[in-house]
């Protein structure tokens, strides 16, 4: 340590520079890296890849005539859906489980923008997801094509489309409890654990039957891994179901997260 | 630049912060001090706006807090050292309040030089710091943004004497050049040598505030210390924690 102490500026010189509020871009900028400038973060993206990776070998290996591109997409899709909500949970949480909400709350005290922030991230790291996935689903296609020529790389018309709306609405779950519950461990237990205890309630109480299928956000997914085009019905469960697991937790974490008292313990 | 108007925070039926009112003036340095569970954090997080008032009201450069737009370029704030993320490095830390408060990435070497973190230190992960690593780390945070007010809470927990007088001489000096600054302390040690005014709280209630020559001439004989330890004494509550 010197002894020369350094007396830093009062502000003076960016009196000037400084203008409005954060703007969103820089928010979004921010909370994208805080996503992977972490070991946890960055393990957990290369764990989803080295799943994927597995699940194509094993898929190569013993799918036979199955060997489509689509079966292969196909693979990979549920398992994202299962994985990649994590990492909005983990964006949604780490202000609180890190505790780092006390600085990045008083750099920008408009908290519901900083939310929205980490949504759309999730959102984008989601993206870069189905990017890398179906590269990789192609590449193992061509890989077991290469001597027989028998690649087939049609994709039923509604699998893109469902596929990224599946993720979306998985995404957007993820972070949803994340800031309902403001709490790494106990969000993830929430998000995994709860749609199955429910889900055993429908198969349990027989006087659920009829509603069922709007309330049950695993169900009204289905089809989007499908590839078929959704009908009416399909869509109306899906909204019903959505606004009632990711529509209504947003709503709620967005309101706690802006009333709540950020504490460092 | 700092103004707190009757400022309540209840929780529940419990009172942690009763009526406080306070000014801090610019060019001088404030010290907050009162005993642990005396409501010092939680009036620091009010005047921020991680809190909100039961009753009440703070204000910064004339308005509350969370109106003043991009305030991490105004006010260098650190309400607890130990709460930072364990995973990071700390060059992380200050580059990603950069990236948020659109501050030039030259001004991380910049700060982290003024605290005295070397790069090698600034490599290394949070959860390898020491408590007195930390604080040097959250002043450099708070630094960052060139502030014209510092709000700092309980900055010399941790420092070892060399680093207290390190700080001292940051706080003054930040002073001198015009700046507003509140530390809070737990002891009076800490602060005396460098707080221009005081404000003592007991049991979330201001007990005393004043310049430091106004609290020394109203100790006399006694001293300050005595002085304080009287005023805040029949406020402590056991087992209280802020």
């Amino acid at each position: 340590m010197s002894s020369v102490v350094m007396v830093p500026e009062t502000g003076a010189a960016s009196r000037a520079a400084q203008s409005g509020g954060v703007p969103f871009g820089r928010l979004l900028l921010t909370e994208w890296r805080k996503q992977i400038d972490t070991r946890a973060g960055r393990w957990l993206l290369i764990t989803i890849g080295i799943v994927a990776a597995g699940l194509l070998t094993l898929m190569a290996l013993t799918g036979g005539e199955l060997r489509t591109y689509e079966f292969f997409i196909g693979t990979l899709a549920q398992p994202f859906a299962l994985l990649l909500p994590v990492i909005g949970i983990l964006a949604a949480t780490a202000e609180w489980s890190q505790r780092t909400g006390l600085v990045t709350f008083v750099l920008e005290p408009r908290r519901v923008r900083v939310g929205v922030a980490k949504l759309v991230a999730s959102l984008l790291t989601g993206a870069v997801a189905i990017v890398v996935g179906a590269a990789l689903a192609a590449a193992v296609h061509l890989l077991v094509h290469l001597g027989d020529g028998a690649g087939d790389w049609s994709l039923s018309s509604g699998l893109p489309g469902g596929i990224a709306l599946a993720l979306v609405v998985a995404m957007v779950q993820g972070v949803a409890f994340g800031l309902v519950l403001q709490n790494t461990p106990a969000a993830i237990v929430v998000f995994f654990v709860l749609p199955r205890a429910f889900a055993l309630v429908g198969m349990l109480v027989a006087a659920v039957k009829d509603v069922w299928p709007w309330i049950d956000l695993n169900s009204a997914m289905t089809p989007l891994f499908v590839g078929d085009p959704l009908g009416g019905t399909d869509w109306a469960h899906l909204g019903t179901a959505a606004t009632i697991w990711v529509v209504l937790p947003l709503v709620l974490g967005l309101i706690r997260l802006n009333r709540s008292e950020i504490k460092s313990a | 630049m700092i103004t707190a108007e009757h400022l309540t925070r209840r929780y529940g039926t419990f009172t942690a912060v009763d009526d406080v009112s306070f000014t801090v003036e610019p060019g001088r340095v404030t010290g907050f001090l009162g005993p642990n569970g005396a409501g010092k954090s939680t009036v620091m997080r009010m005047l921020v706006g991680l809190s909100r008032p039961t009753a009440g009201v703070a204000h910064l450069f004339g308005r509350p807090y969370a109106a003043l737009p991009n305030p991490g370029r105004r006010v260098g704030i650190l309400l607890d050292a130990a709460a930072q993320h364990a995973g990071r490095t700390g060059r992380e830390v200050l580059t990603l309040s950069a990236l948020m408060t659109g501050v030039e990435r030259a001004r991380v070497d910049e700060v982290l030089a003024v605290v005295g973190l070397t790069d090698k230190e600034a490599a290394r992960r949070v959860r390898n710091y020491s408590l007195g690593m930390r604080q040097r780390l959250g002043i450099a945070n708070a630094l960052l943004g060139d502030p014209e007010v510092l709000i700092l809470d309980e900055p010399a927990n941790g420092l070892d004497p060399a680093g207290i007088r390190w700080m001292r001489a940051l706080l003054s000096g930040f002073a001198a050049k015009g700046g507003t600054v509140l530390l809070s302390s737990h002891l009076l040690s800490e602060i005396e040598k460098v707080a221009d005014d005081l404000i003592v709280i007991g049991g979330g209630r201001i007990v005393a505030q004043g310049t430091q020559e106004e609290l020394l001439a109203q100790a006399g004989d006694q001293g300050l210390e005595e002085l304080f330890f009287d005023l805040t004494a029949s406020t402590a509550r056991e087992g209280v924690v802020a």
